[in-house]
Order: structure tokens, then C-alpha cells, then sequence
């Protein structure tokens, strides 16, 4: 331990503790920009910077260590006019316009002119060069507005470990980008978002589908329904001042109306569907292995990431044909939209609009992929991320908070609570062992609460291992097998997993999802996503599965009443048609 | 290769031999932490610059992302992505060359070369570079070509003292 005195006030914290840390025990908030959560102090951008007594320049908080008997002052003159100093000087190169900027709801650089009382620009000069980037389906990058805080670099890099983001030349030329001034399109970026997600400013934002969805709900010639993903309830609230981690189902059904949308519908329902799908795939992987001894690629890896299945096409094209073959939960639904809801109502395909909410920026890659559409016709037409359809909820003047609750549509409204956990790290392994192990065993799944407990939580990667015994005779192969599933989120600790298994551990089934936390935290999330926002997102989710009489995706009726109506069984031929696919490997510059 | 590189330093097929070369190298140095700069600056000595094709080899064997070693290839003055001419002719801008006059033998040397800051005569016999101080600040304006030091280089005078260097 150690002691230091912040503004003259005794505090003892642990030795290695950041000055920013300490003075946070004290109820001391330095602002910050560069600094990351979970990652080492970069020190890059100074806006931390206080006096320490004896210290002959300002001292960055974020990247200093406390020691025995410093003294900190975090409010003297100097330190409060060196912040602004600092801030001054990034407001005069930030070419940004804060009437038109799509952050100016929860811009940190704004809010810091704001709280450090920065009422007149001190400095006119040279401004960053602007060059906008919109050549991925996903991102837009606008140098302007980049105040080269590096959180993105340190996101792509340390957290994702994809690395196509760098500083580029230095001092004022600097610009955050890929190599040799290329557009993002041009590397391997797998359009995760995570960058802007953490952007203190709008130089990275999604590409913003707002303006075609009102041009499709204002065409009176189109039918247009809406998608809703597991993890939109538990953030959306965050738009409208909640406290992260307020389930707002009911009213995001009801804003949802208001907008016009013909149909409010949940993803959750073809969540439910991608585990009868996948975990039946799992089974029969299983069983061509262990019964036909064929050669078959095991681990199983779970699909419904599009930053993972990019991520995999770029990085690991060895391992490919070890993704299931299932489409995500968003492509299934819109692969269903267009034909067993165009049929079942008497609507042309090319006449329904199928809008997804997604916590994602990469869904909306994936919505453009060629794959995922049936005769040129795509399944999915625009994504809007949590933060878009909070803006287009406030552009509409719904007051959201006054909303009452509202219920999904049928018949792709009903979900188990299993689909919900969808929505974080662990959740679709969890549900898949519900339903894997009630097929194979025709017994109740036997954990408490039904959950796999060293599944849980913000660890970056688990494991877990559940001994199969009972089984039905058509599964009987399984008896006694030890089923080993491991779970990673970010790709980061994704790759570690993979280079596990390369070096040979073992495993039957394993999650990847792109976002630290999983889609909760996802690129497309309200922002600022913190550990403990994660934390809070995830109990809410598990809360909304908790709360459910229907918790295992076999046991949805509107499941079950697809496969009798429409699809027959898992991977049918039909499923194969409407719900799977396979990627390819891609190369781009890394 | 277009008729006006004929002059390059290395040819296509002797690039291709280094690159082979360097590759070797390069894997090598694989899991050695700290490579990074070394290799460049063996690149550069080798080539006389550093070539896209290169630097993408660098990035694979030493499993850094290119946008990286591209951005430390940018960082530091001392790294070219441009091919070098025979000479280097590097006009100081540090503050004393500056005031008396540095940026105007600047303006006389690009018209003279008929090139810009950090390009190369097409013939390949000039780049042309600023400092920002090589310590002769008594001397200025100084402008280095090569290892040669002239100092108190007046604009009107430029043309005469390029000629020197010319083949």
C-alpha cells in the first residue's frame, strides 16, 4: 500500500495505482480521452494531466503510478489550466461542426469544452485534413474529426488483435488509419465497430441506415417489418437516460409501432431456430465422426458473429470448414421473412422490407453479402444499430419513457429464454447445451437454473464440460462421452483459443463472439461500454431469460410449428436452402 | 519497367533477388522482440528505400500488422518509401536556418530539381529532404548534400553548387 495526498487529502490505495485511479477513490473524476479500460496507459493524449509537488512538468494520471508520500493536486491552477491548455489546443485542429455531428448527443470532446468552461476558441489555425472513408458497408472514418486519441488503435490492436488501425506519419500529419493511406476496405478490418464504439468524437461512426428506413416506411407500397436482436432491450434504454441494464422490451415493441413498422418481430424467435439447426449439426458432426468415422472438423464453432466469420475468412481459412454451416440469427430471420411470411401472408418478397436492430455494425456487412440473399433479392434490406434506432425513436418525438409495454408479433415473436442469452458471452453455448442435451438424453437438462455457471461472466475465455449418460438409443453413441465446449469473446481471446486448439486441445463445440462481453457489448451499443455496464447489460439479460416459462429453444410451439408448417426438420433440405451457407477465404492487406 | 527507371539503382529482377534475400532474414527474426527497426533499416540500406513489397514481407514473417510497420516506416524522417536519388540533398529548416533565409534556398532548390520535399528527380540523381537542425547553426543557412556540409548557401548560388553533384 501506499499514501499519497490528492488536493491535501490523505488516501492509501495499492502500490502500482495510477494517480487517475486513487484520485478516483476520493470522488475525483480526471477526465480522460486516450485512456481505455482494461488496457496499459498510452499517456497520448495529456488531457489527464495534474501537478505533482517536486515533479518538474505536468504529470499524465492515467500513466503514472502513485508513490509513498506523493502529493497530487488535481485542481491547482496550473493543472486546471494546462487541462485546458491541452483541450484548446485538440479543439483547434478538430475540423467537426457539432450542429450537424451525429455525436452530439454523447460527444467527449464537447462535453469537456463543456465542463472545463471552454467558452471561446483561443486558437485559429490549421485544421486536421479531412478525408472521409465510407467504403466499407459498416464504418464511416472522417479524419477531420480525429483527435488522434488512439483508442481505436488500441481496440483494433490489443483488444481484437486485428491491427488495421495505426497512426500514420507523425506531429500534426498524423492520421489513424491502415497502411499506405488505404481506405478500409482495402485491409483485412472486419467491421466490428469496437473502434466506434470507444471514439471519444464522430471520426468513426456506422454507416447510418436511418434515412432509407423512413424512405421505406413512408413508401406505402412496401411492407415493412422489424427485427429486434437479444441484446437491443437491455441497452436501448441507455438512449433515454435509463441506467444500463434496464430491460425495456415492452417499450421498444411500442416505439417500434409508432414508427410505422407493419410488424414488430424478435430475432430471439430465429435464435431458438439457429439452435435447433446448429445444435442438430453439432449431433450429426458428432455422429459422422464417431459412428461413420469420417473426417470431420471438429471443434464445431458457432456462426452467428459477422465479425468472427470475417475475421476467420481473413485470418484462419484452415479452420472454415469448423464454422457451422447455420446463417446468423439476423439472416435467418430474413431468409424466413421472404418466403415462409411472404407466402403465409401473400406478399411478394421483393414487396416486404426487412429492417434489423442490431447492437452490431458488422450486421450490416453481412446484410450485403451476396450469400445472404435469394435471386438478388436481399434477406435483410438495412440494419440499424441501438444508438440509430434511439435517434430515429427521438427524431419521431416519442416520448419513450411514457411508452406502455408492448408484445412481439406473431408468428416470429415467441422465444425462450434461451434465445435471449443470445445476447452475451456464453449465452448461445448455454442454450445450445439445453437443447443438445434434452435431444440426446430425452431427460431435463439437469443444472441448477439451467445455467452453465463457468460459462458466465466477463472472463475472456471458458470452459465447461458436462458427461452425457442416458442416452436415447438413436444417440447412444454419446454414452459416457464427455462433451468439451470452451467460449471466447473478442477476437483477441479468440485467437488464443484457436492457437489452443491448434496445439491441440481438445474440444467438441466452441462460441466465438466479436465483442468483448458478446453482443451486449457490441460495436453498435449506447456508448460508453464499460466492464461494468457489461456487467449490468448481462444481468438483465439473464434476468429477461429468468423470468420466462419457456426456456429452451426445442420447446418454443412456434418452433416447432415452423418445422411442421414449413421447414420439416432440421437441416432438411429446406433449412439447407434458406438457413445455411459457407464462406470462403478472403485476402486483403494485413 | 517503363524506359526513364533504367537508371534505378536495382534492377526488377535484382529487387526480387533481395526481397529472396531479406525474406531469409526476416524469418529469422520471427519471434525476436525488437526486430522491427533493425530490419528496416537493413531494407533500406539494401534497397536504398523501402518498397510496399518489402515492408509486406517484413509485416508477415515478424506477424505485425502491416498498418504498423507502415506507420513506423512514416514515424521516424530517417525511412523513405520513395526511391532515393544518388544524392541526398537535405535543406535545413530548424529555426536559425530558417530566419536567415533557409526557406528560400529551399524554394531555389525545388526549382532547380523541379521536385517537391520527399520526391526524387525522375533520373534518380536527386532527392530532395528538409532537417530540422544538423547543429551548424552558426553557419546558416546550411544545406547537407550527402555528407557534404554547404554553408551559408545563398538562393542565387544553388544552381552552381547542384552542378558539382550533377554526373
Amino acid at each position: 500500500m501506499a499514501r499519497l495526498h490528492i488536493n491535501n487529502i490523505p488516501v492509501d490505495v495499492p502500490d502500482g495505482t495510477t494517480i487517475l485511479k486513487a484520485a478516483r477513490e476520493l470522488g475525483i473524476r480526471i477526465p480522460t480521452l486516450c485512456h481505455l479500460e482494461n488496457t496499459e496507459a498510452k499517456g497520448a493524449c495529456r488531457i489527464c494531466v495534474v501537478e505533482v509537488k517536486g515533479a518538474k512538468t505536468m504529470i499524465a494520471a492515467c500513466a503514472t503510478p502513485v508513490t509513498e508520500g506523493m502529493e497530487v493536486f488535481t485542481n491547482s491552477k496550473a493543472a486546471r489550466d494546462s487541462r485546458k491548455f491541452v483541450l484548446e489546443m485538440l479543439l483547434s485542429e478538430h475540423d467537426g461542426d457539432c450542429k450537424t455531428c451525429s455525436r452530439n448527443d454523447d460527444c467527449e470532446l464537447k462535453a469537456l469544452a463543456a465542463e472545463m468552461g471552454v467558452t471561446d476558441l483561443r486558437f485559429e489555425g490549421e485544421r486536421t485534413r479531412k478525408h472521409i472513408d465510407e467504403t466499407t458497408p459498416a464504418l464511416i472514418r472522417d479524419s477531420g474529426k480525429c483527435i488522434k486519441c488512439r483508442r481505436c488503435v488500441t481496440v483494433c490492436s490489443e483488444v481484437q488483435m486485428v491491427g488495421s488501425l495505426f497512426p500514420q506519419s507523425r506531429g500534426f500529419d498524423t492520421t489513424i488509419g491502415p497502411a499506405f493511406s488505404q481506405d478500409l476496405d482495402s485491409v483485412a478490418c472486419v467491421q466490428c465497430g469496437q473502434c466506434s464504439a470507444v471514439c471519444p468524437v464522430g471520426a468513426i461512426i456506422e454507416k447510418d441506415h436511418i434515412q432509407d428506413v423512413w424512405r421505406a416506411l413512408d413508401n406505402p407500397d412496401k411492407y415493412v417489418i422489424v427485427q429486434t436482436a437479444p441484446a437491443i432491450r437491455a441497452a436501448l434504454g441507455e438512449c433515454f437516460d435509463y441506467e444500463p441494464g434496464t430491460l425495456v422490451t415492452g417499450k421498444m415493441v411500442t416505439a417500434l409501432r409508432h414508427l410505422g413498422f407493419h410488424k414488430v418481430f424478435d430475432t430471439n424467435f430465429t435464435a431458438d431456430l439457429t439452435i435447433m439447426e446448429e445444435g442438430t449439426e453439432l449431433l450429426y458432426r458428432l455422429k459422422k465422426k464417431m459412428v461413420n468415422k469420417e473426417d470431420v472438423a471438429l471443434p464445431q464453432f458457432t456462426s452467428c458473429s459477422p465479425g468472427w466469420i470475417n475475421f476467420m475468412e481473413f485470418y484462419y481459412p484452415r479452420f472454415l470448414n469448423h464454422i457451422s454451416t447455420c446463417k446468423s440469427p439476423q439472416q435467418m430471420f430474413g431468409a424466413l421473412a421472404k418466403s415462409y411470411y411472404a407466402q403465409k401472408t401473400g406478399k411478394k418478397p421483393e414487396d416486404i422490407v426487412v429492417v434489423s436492430v442490431m447492437p452490431c455494425t458488422a450486421k450490416k456487412f453481412e446484410a450485403q453479402r451476396t450469400e445472404m440473399s435469394q435471386n438478388t433479392i436481399p434477406d435483410v434490406d438495412y440494419v440499424l444499430t441501438t444508438r440509430e434506432l434511439g435517434r430515429m425513436i427521438h427524431q419521431a418525438g416519442i416520448d419513450f419513457r411514457e411508452l406502455p409495454d408492448g408484445v412481439m408479433d406473431s408468428p416470429f415473436g415467441l422465444s425462450s429464454g434461451a434465445a435471449d442469452i443470445f445476447a452475451n458471452t456464453g449465452g448461445v453455448m448455454e442454450a445450445a447445451v439445453r437443447t443438445v442435451y434434452e435431444i440426446v438424453t430425452g431427460k431435463p437438462f439437469p443444472l441448477e437454473n439451467l445455467h452453465i455457471e463457468p460459462l458466465m461472466g466477463l472472463e475472456g475465455i471458458k470452459k465447461a464440460s458436462l458427461k452425457i449418460e442416458g442416452t436415447l438409443p438413436e444417440w447412444n453413441f454419446l454414452e459416457g462421452v464427455t462433451l468439451k465446449v470452451g467460449v471466447a469473446h473478442s477476437l483477441g481471446k479468440a485467437t488464443k483459443l484457436l492457437e489452443a486448439i491448434k496445439q491441440g486441445e481438445e474440444f467438441h463445440f466452441i462460441e466465438v463472439m466479436t465483442c468483448p462481453g458478446g453482443c451486449i457489448g457490441g460495436g453498435g451499443q449506447p456508448r460508453v461500454t464499460t466492464d461494468e455496464v457489461r456487467r449490468k447489460r448481462i444481468n438483465a439479460i439473464y434476468q429477461e431469460d429468468e423470468g420466462k416459462q419457456l426456456r429452451k429453444s426445442h420447446e418454443n410451439p412456434d418452433i416447432k410449428k415452423i418445422y411442421e408448417e414449413f421447414l420439416g426438420a432440421p437441416l432438411s433440405e429446406k433449412s439447407h436452402h434458406l438457413l445455411h451457407t459457407h464462406y470462403h477465404h478472403k485476402e486483403r492487406l494485413n | 519497367m517503363a524506359p526513364e527507371n533504367t537508371t534505378t539503382p536495382q534492377t526488377a529482377s535484382n529487387e526480387d533477388e533481395i526481397l529472396d534475400h531479406l525474406d531469409r532474414i526476416f524469418a529469422e527474426s520471427k519471434d525476436k522482440p525488437g526486430s522491427l527497426i533493425p530490419l528496416l533499416q537493413l531494407t533500406q540500406k539494401m534497397y536504398g528505400y523501402l518498397p510496399e513489397k518489402a515492408l509486406k514481407k517484413i509485416s508477415k514473417q515478424l506477424n505485425i500488422p502491416i498498418s504498423e510497420v507502415a506507420g513506423v516506416v512514416g514515424f521516424y524522417s530517417f525511412f523513405s518509401t520513395q526511391p532515393k536519388g544518388k544524392h541526398v540533398v537535405r535543406v535545413c529548416q530548424g529555426t536559425a536556418c530558417y530566419v536567415r533565409g533557409g526557406h528560400e534556398v529551399l524554394h531555389a532548390v525545388k526549382n532547380e530539381l523541379k521536385i517537391e520535399v520527399g520526391e526524387t528527380t525522375p533520373d534518380r540523381q536527386f532527392s530532395l529532404e528538409v532537417g530540422r537542425c544538423f547543429g551548424a547553426c552558426g553557419l546558416a543557412p546550411v544545406v547537407m548534400i550527402d555528407n557534404d556540409v554547404v554553408q551559408r548557401l545563398k538562393p542565387s548560388k544553388v544552381a552552381e553548387v547542384l552542378k558539382v553533384y550533377k554526373k
